[in-house]
Order: C-alpha cells, then sequence, then structure tokens
C-alpha cells in the first residue's frame, strides 16, 4: 500500500504534498485510474505554481481514489489503502507521518473532507472560483475545488492564502477582490445554524463530535440554533446528477487515442474506444459514466439534467435565507467516524449517499471548514471567518 | 403532377481569426500536422478554454451582416460524440442561446428577387482531420484544425432550387467577405455545407421526407446533389422506386450519386449541455455600438454611391463591387488622384486583368490603393507615360512596398519635357530610317507609325505622343 503515487527528494521546511488530481510537470498524475497510469503533463498546475512562488516544495504527490468520486480513495487502482479492514486516506496519512505542512487535493465528491473528519484534521474547500483549476483533473467542473487539508486551522488558513487569487486561464476564476476577500479575516462568525434535516441519520460518535463542537462554539459565545431546512438534503441526488453529467463527457476524452491506457485487443476504432475503455475504468467510475450519459440523453435532458440545475438554484437559495440570519450552518460531514472495506464492498455506491453532507457545499460552491470531525458551511468568501472559528472546536476530534 | 423542392442550409464557415477560439494558438490554414497545437486544443485535462473575444466580434458581425437578431448573453455548450478528430470527445459548440437569430438575407435569381430566412448562427470550434496513409495502412491525427473557430448559419427551408442555393451561397460569400470576418474558400475548406432536401406537390404546405447531404465542398457538388436528389425524391413518390426515409446521406460527386450513411454514423445523441467552464458571454451597449459602427458599406450601397456620386457607369460599378478588396483599393486610389473614372479604369483593365491572368482571387489584391492613386496622378499630369506606368503597376504587384514617384525616377521612367533632346533623336531616327522616310514621303502613311515606334523607343516612352508626333510631322514635312 502506497500512499505516495510520487515522491520528490525535496527536503524543505515549508513542504506541500499534492494530490493526484492535480497535474505537476515533473511527476507522473494518474487521478487514481489506470487509463492515466504514468501520465506526465506538459504543465503545471497553477496551484503549484503558486505554492512554489510562496516558497513551498512540493513533496510529492498522494493517492486518490479513481476521478477522486469515491469515499476516502478506495477506489484507486494502486489498491485500496486501509489499515486492519478500516478505510484509510492517502492524503491524510502523509499528514499523519509529519514533515508536510498541507495536502492540496480536489474536493469532487467530499472525500478530502470526509478524510480530514474521520482524521480529526482540519480542511477548508475555499468558494467556487477562489483558486485556479487549471492544471486540474476536470471531473465536476460546475462544482470541484481544489481544497487544502491540513493538521490545523492556522496551517490551512496560510496555504490558502499561498493559492488563492484571480486566474486569466480559469474562465471561472473570480476577481483579485473576490479572491482577497476569501482570505481575509475582518468578519466572524457570531450566529450559527445546525440544520436537522442534515443532522439525522448519523451516528452515536458523530452525534458526539457535532455536540462537542456546539459546545466549544457557545462556550466562546456563539449562539448556536437548531433550525429546519429540508431542501438541503435534496442537495445530494441533484448533485450526483451534475457530478455525473459533467464527469461522463469530461473522461469521454481518455479513448485510448492520444495518451493513456490503449487496449492491445482491437480490430477497428469502436473496440479501441471500448476495450479501452472497459479495461482501464473501475466499476464505481464506469457507472457514474452510464449515469451521467443517461442524464444527459435526449429524452432525459429536460426531466432529469435541467431539473438538477434548477435544484442548485434552490438549494443556494436555501442558504441565502439561512445565512440572512445565521453566519454558518455546523454539519456533520458523514454519518460514520470510520468506514471498513467491507462497507464499501456492500455498498459501491456509499459515496453517492454519504455526500448527503457534503453535496450543499460542493453544488453551491460555498466555503466549508472541516474540524473536530464536522464541518462548518459559510456563506461566500467567509473562509477566513469559519476557519477562525473552527479553532474553537479543532482539537475535539483527537 | 408537379413538384416543387423544399431545401434548407446549414452552412459552416472558418472564420478568419488569427487564433484559435479557446487557446491562443495559430488558427491559420497550411502549417504541417500538428504544429499549431498545445494541450488545450490536443485534448489533454487540465487546461480551461478562455473564450477568444475576436470570435464574438467575429460572430456578432456575420449576424449583424444577415440582419439578425444578436442575443445580448449568449451561451456555450458542449456537444458529445466520439471520434479520433476530436480529442475530447465534445465539441463547444451553442446549442441554448447562439450569438445571433431571426435574420434575412436577400438573393436575386432569374426569377426574380427572395428574402432567405435566417434560424440562427452559432459560433463552435472546429475538429481536426484525419490523414489516412495508404502505404502504411495506418491513420494519423492532424489537430492544427481542432479549435478554429468556425460560424454556422442555419436557414430556413426557405430555397427552391439549385439556382437559388447559389445564389445564396454567393451572397453569403460577398456579405461576410465585405465584413472581413471569413475567407468564405470552398476549396480551402474554409466553407463547408449541409443540405437538407425535401420534395412536395407544388402548391402544397405539408413538407415531404427531408433527407440531408452532409459536408459538400464545392457549388457545382451541391448543384449536382440538389438536381440528383430532387429526382431521386420525386421517382420515389411517383413509382415508388423507394421507401423515403428521413436520413443523412453522403454525396459522392464521382459516382453522381447520394448514399445512405451507416446508421451508426448518423444516430447519435449528443447530449448538449451548458459547458460549465465557459461564463455567459454578455454583450453590453458599448460592445454591440462599437461592433455595429464598424460594418461595412454594403455592396448595393457602394453600386449607388459610386454610380450617382462618382458618376462611374454602371458596368464600372459592377465591377468594383465583386469584391471589398477592389472597393477599397479602388477607393484609397481616387483619394489620391481625384479622378473617379481614371481610377475605376485602372482597376478594371489593368488590376482586375492581372488578378485573373494569374488566376487569383479578387481578394488576394494585395496593391496598397494609395500607391496605386499617386501612380494614377504620375499618369495623369503627364510625368509618366501610360505604357511605361503599367510596366510599374507591374512592378508594384511583386513588391507592394514600391513608392511610384521614387520607382518612376530611380528607373527613368519620368517624362521628359527636353524639346531639344526628342528633336535630336529625331533626326537621328530620320537619318537611320531612309527607307521608311522614302516611304512617307511616297505618300505611305502607315510608315510614319513605324518611325514614330523607334523614336519612342529611343526615348524609352519618357515623351509625350502628342508631342513627339508634333515634332516628328513637322521635321518630315520640313524635308
Ligand atoms: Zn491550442
Amino acid at each position: 500500500m502506497k500512499f505516495y503515487t510520487a515522491k520528490t527528494d525535496a527536503a524543505a521546511d515549508r513542504m506541500v504534498v499534492v494530490d493526484d488530481m492535480i497535474l505537476t510537470k515533473e511527476m507522473p498524475t494518474a487521478a487514481g485510474s489506470k487509463m492515466l497510469d504514468g501520465y506526465m503533463s506538459l504543465f503545471d498546475a497553477e496551484v503549484v505554481t503558486r505554492l512554489q512562488q510562496a516558497g513551498y516544495a512540493i513533496g510529492g504527490k498522494a493517492d486518490v481514489g479513481e476521478f477522486a468520486i469515491d469515499m476516502l480513495g478506495e477506489t484507486s487502482y494502486n489498491g485500496t489503502p486501509e489499515a486492519d479492514g478500516t478505510l484509510v486516506n492517502a492524503s491524510a496519512e502523509i499528514l499523519k507521518e509529519g514533515g508536510v505542512t498541507a495536502v492540496v487535493g480536489m474536493d469532487v465528491n467530499g472525500s478530502v473532507r470526509r478524510a480530514a473528519a474521520v482524521n480529526g484534521l482540519v480542511s477548508v474547500k475555499p468558494t467556487y472560483g477562489t483558486v485556479s483549476r487549471y492544471g486540474t483533473i476536470p471531473v465536476a467542473c460546475s462544482g470541484e475545488t481544489v481544497s487544502v487539508m491540513a493538521k490545523s486551522a492556522d496551517e490551512c488558513f496560510e496555504v490558502l492564502k499561498a493559492i488563492a487569487g484571480h486566474d486569466d486561464k480559469d474562465g471561472t476564476s473570480l476577481s483579485e477582490e473576490q479572491c482577497a476577500a476569501a482570505t481575509a479575516q475582518d468578519a466572524k462568525v457570531c450566529r450559527v445554524a445546525i440544520v436537522k434535516s442534515l443532522t439525522d441519520g448519523v451516528d452515536a460518535q458523530t452525534a458526539e463530535k457535532l455536540a462537542a463542537a456546539k459546545a466549544a462554539l457557545s462556550a466562546n459565545g456563539v449562539e448556536v440554533c437548531e433550525i429546519e431546512e429540508t431542501k438541503l438534503s435534496a442537495a445530494r441526488i441533484a448533485w450526483n446528477i451534475l457530478m455525473s453529467a459533467e464527469l461522463c463527457n469530461n473522461v469521454s476524452r481518455y479513448d485510448g487515442v492520444k495518451y493513456g491506457y490503449r487496449s492491445q485487443n482491437f480490430t477497428n476504432i469502436d473496440e479501441l474506444y471500448t476495450n479501452s475503455r472497459t479495461e482501464a475504468f473501475g466499476d464505481l467510475l464506469k457507472t457514474a459514466i452510464l449515469f451521467g450519459s443517461d442524464t444527459l440523453s435526449t429524452e432525459n435532458y429536460m426531466k432529469v439534467y435541467d431539473k438538477a440545475l434548477r435544484m442548485r438554484r434552490v438549494i443556494a437559495e436555501a442558504f441565502d435565507a439561512i445565512f440572512a440570519q445565521y453566519d454558518a450552518v455546523l454539519a456533520p460531514v458523514c454519518a460514520k467516524t470510520a468506514y471498513t472495506t467491507e462497507d464499501v464492498k456492500a455498498d459501491r455506491y456509499l459515496s453517492f449517499t454519504e455526500n448527503l453532507y457534503t453535496a450543499p457545499a460542493s453544488i453551491t460552491g460555498l466555503p466549508t471548514v472541516v474540524a473536530g470531525g464536522v464541518q462548518l458551511i459559510g456563506k461566500a468568501f467567509s473562509e477566513g471567518a469559519l476557519l477562525a472559528a473552527a479553532k474553537l472546536f479543532e482539537k475535539e476530534g483527537e | 403532377m408537379r413538384y416543387e423542392t423544399v431545401i434548407g442550409l446549414e452552412v459552416h464557415v472558418e472564420l478568419a481569426t488569427k487564433s484559435k477560439i479557446f487557446c491562443s494558438c495559430n488558427a491559420k490554414y497550411g502549417a504541417g500536422p500538428n504544429e499549431h497545437v498545445c494541450p488545450a486544443c490536443c485534448g489533454m485535462p487540465g487546461m480551461l478554454p478562455v473564450v477568444n473575444k475576436r470570435v464574438v466580434d467575429y460572430g456578432m458581425k456575420a449576424g449583424m451582416m444577415l440582419n439578425c437578431h444578436i442575443n445580448r448573453t449568449t451561451t456555450f455548450d458542449k456537444k458529445s460524440y466520439y471520434y479520433p478528430d476530436l480529442p475530447c470527445a465534445y465539441q463547444t459548440t451553442q446549442w441554448f442561446a447562439p450569438v445571433a437569430v431571426n435574420g434575412t438575407v436577400e438573393i436575386e435569381t432569374s426569377k426574380g428577387k427572395k428574402s432567405v430566412r435566417i434560424k440562427q448562427i452559432h459560433m463552435e470550434e472546429d475538429a481536426g482531420k484525419l490523414v489516412h496513409d495508404i502505404a502504411e495502412d495506418t491513420t494519423h491525427v492532424d489537430f492544427n484544425r481542432t479549435s478554429v473557430p468556425l460560424i454556422e448559419i442555419v436557414s430556413q427551408p426557405d430555397l427552391s432550387s439549385a439556382e437559388e442555393v447559389e445564389a445564396y451561397l454567393e451572397r453569403l460569400k460577398m456579405l461576410l467577405r465585405y465584413a472581413k470576418v471569413a475567407e468564405c474558400a470552398m476549396e480551402h475548406g474554409t466553407m463547408r455545407c449541409d443540405v437538407n432536401l425535401s420534395v412536395r406537390p407544388e402548391g402544397s404546405d405539408k413538407l415531404g421526407v427531408r433527407t440531408e447531404m452532409k459536408n459538400m465542398n464545392s457549388i457545382e457538388a451541391i448543384k449536382h446533389a440538389i438536381e440528383y436528389e430532387t429526382a431521386r425524391h420525386i421517382d420515389a413518390i411517383e413509382n415508388g422506386t423507394e421507401v423515403l426515409v428521413q436520413e443523412t446521406r453522403r454525396w459522392d460527386d464521382i459516382k453522381g450519386k447520394s448514399f445512405a450513411m451507416r446508421n451508426k454514423e448518423t444516430a447519435g445523441d449528443y447530449r448538449y449541455f451548458p459547458d460549465p467552464n465557459v461564463m455567459p458571454v454578455v454583450i453590453d451597449d458599448a460592445w454591440f455600438d462599437s461592433i455595429q459602427a464598424s460594418l461595412p458599406e454594403l455592396p448595393e450601397e457602394k453600386f449607388a454611391r459610386y454610380t450617382e456620386e462618382l458618376g462611374l457607369s454602371e458596368y464600372d460599378a459592377t465591377q468594383l463591387i465583386k469584391s471589398i478588396a477592389l472597393c477599397e483599393c479602388f477607393e484609397a486610389a481616387y483619394a489620391v488622384c481625384g479622378n473617379a473614372k481614371d481610377a475605376a479604369n485602372w482597376m478594371i483593365s489593368e488590376i482586375m486583368s492581372i488578378l485573373n491572368k494569374r488566376q487569383m482571387t479578387y481578394d488576394m489584391l494585395s496593391i496598397n490603393g494609395t500607391a496605386l492613386g499617386e501612380l494614377i496622378k504620375l499618369v495623369m499630369d503627364g510625368k509618366v507615360g501610360r505604357a511605361n506606368g503599367k510596366k510599374i503597376l507591374a512592378a508594384m504587384f511583386e513588391d507592394t512596398t514600391i513608392e511610384p514617384v521614387a520607382y518612376a525616377e530611380a528607373n527613368g521612367y519620368v517624362m521628359s519635357n527636353d524639346t531639344g533632346l526628342v528633336e535630336k533623336v529625331v533626326k537621328e531616327v530620320i537619318a537611320a530610317e531612309e527607307k521608311a522616310v522614302a516611304d512617307y514621303k511616297g505618300g505611305k502613311e502607315k510608315a510614319l507609325m513605324s518611325i514614330f515606334g523607334r523614336c519612342m523607343k529611343e526615348l524609352k516612352g519618357n515623351c509625350d505622343p502628342q508631342t513627339l508626333r508634333t515634332i516628328l510631322t513637322d521635321t518630315l514635312n520640313k524635308m
């Protein structure tokens, strides 16, 4: 079992590891897929360039699940990272080993947040558009975000400051002023809502973590209220539709023609496509491709895909209504504090149901900070304030 | 029964921008294989599309030339299909909110004038090219053309004959070339055409079964294909020779027949959806106004101005408006020499005939109009003889940096006002051409021409013919 897919000899005080969804010129990038085994990018991702400019050495690449849509990295073609049957996450293990300030990775379907939560680490998924996606493997472009995981909120904030900023090479990149707002800490989290529909179904330990975070916030003068808002739990199904449709489209470029895995078994171009993809892609990815393809068919577009786009707006409006009164939403990140290889064997699509907790921020692009095994979702550009508030309970998870 | 053909066209036109639509690669046609490529247009992961604003400029301009409504918020969408020349396996195009809709194009044929409705114009990226190597029994992919910007102009089914289709395509070409947004050369593949055709009894308002012929790339082939398909449809309706089905057909120009394409090639569901990586393009008033202000005078407007204000004949005006390059050269030359008739003569009898002789299109004219005006002025003012003027023009075709005044001086093409020199040459020639002089004296008027010609040659053409003629006849008559 390897946590690093590539490692440099760099020895530095300020070392950062990027995950295998982020393209590097010097090291291969495979996105956890046999399809891209050994793929060498011709260019560095913008975040890699920015990290280096800020004085960080890139220590290596952390393994990810295939195209980062799974629970914790269990679908990597390198094998499932686990310890005595419990799923572990490569990025989190690398951080726990020490010597690395942070791991910068792609949050496509919540795996970075889940890894931080089950390991008692801190992560920040910044506001969509504040960190360039140039040079990241595209999966679900409308919501995926470069994220930072570290041992503390302060380290997350330090690395976030290094990578946030406008980039002309990314058409969805926000203005320099908006990006700067994401790393300001002048606002403060004073009122926090707990949305009841999002806390149902979590196990006892997770409930305890929520209670601990609530207690820590309250003890520091933050008002915490429980509210009803059922729309947020519909984010999951809408996100599954949007993510799968975009994924289907984005991974269709891996066809065995130009680069990446090519089947040896073909007599014509259609067989080359079909056999290369059949042999190289894993089951979860294949399922997502088929599901995504179906949502975009002429027959289903209006019935399914267009509705998911509308749901995205409904969910954003539901958050707006909450943020009219509250500064943040305190929520679980996953239903359990640990997952086993048996769990994902029993339910191959677990990450498409457990993302009940991560999809609301994915589909809206809102910032979210994980600490103490739970998350704070805030309004756009409030990640500075969220990280400051997270310091009140970041030690709770240990 | 009499039948009418109902035709709608989808015309793809490559826009003449310097760079591609979503990356900064060179968009020019004609480089070696895969020389104009980057990770973005080769479909490598990680590059994000950034819209080339110039493409939107050109798309709007094309829309305005075709009297379209411009969508002030225009969006890009992805169209998915697998083909080795499409590196991402999707094409970024405009499906939900194209840049221009609801336009018209006026055409004129032997049957009179007609207005063809335009359904929409959308912007999109081109695909690459497959190069089949028969010797190696393999296929190579050239991505130079990938992401070169295109517009697709979709007409309503308003055309009813090959003649109308030709008039429509010629009119499109002229309008887009006047606006300088596209070359529209079918022979270069910068203009391609899909023909949708059905046949119905004359006067019926119900459309017949429609077939589509894709990627037609010459007007002759299109005309031929329309005639063939019309006959095939009528035959099927009248004689039941086959059952017509809605399908895509391939035109084989050599066999002169159309063939149904394999179902697999056409039955695709393109799974259109909005491209989340390209933000909607919002065209504000300032942008809209600046494009509108840049629209050229239309060919008809130029014709009216040339005939009414500049006093050109209808023939001359008709010749000049054939190409925007001719018009611009003419207008610049006229601005310098001040004589429209003279400028038009030079354009039509000299420049256009040189272009024709060299088998160049009028749009390929690269002569600087201001320099041409200076040359015309030299000839008008009697400073350079007309024959030498033509020599200078020929030199200007080879080297567009030539300045006529300096060039005439440097090459000894400037007229001599020295009558002493003319008299001296006349005397020498008369002395040398004894026989011709004797013939002339003997009443052979024709002999004068050869003496005159020899004098002009000795003078290198740098003499006003009238002056030479006077001095020559005076001298001969005095003998
Ligand atoms: Zn390019």
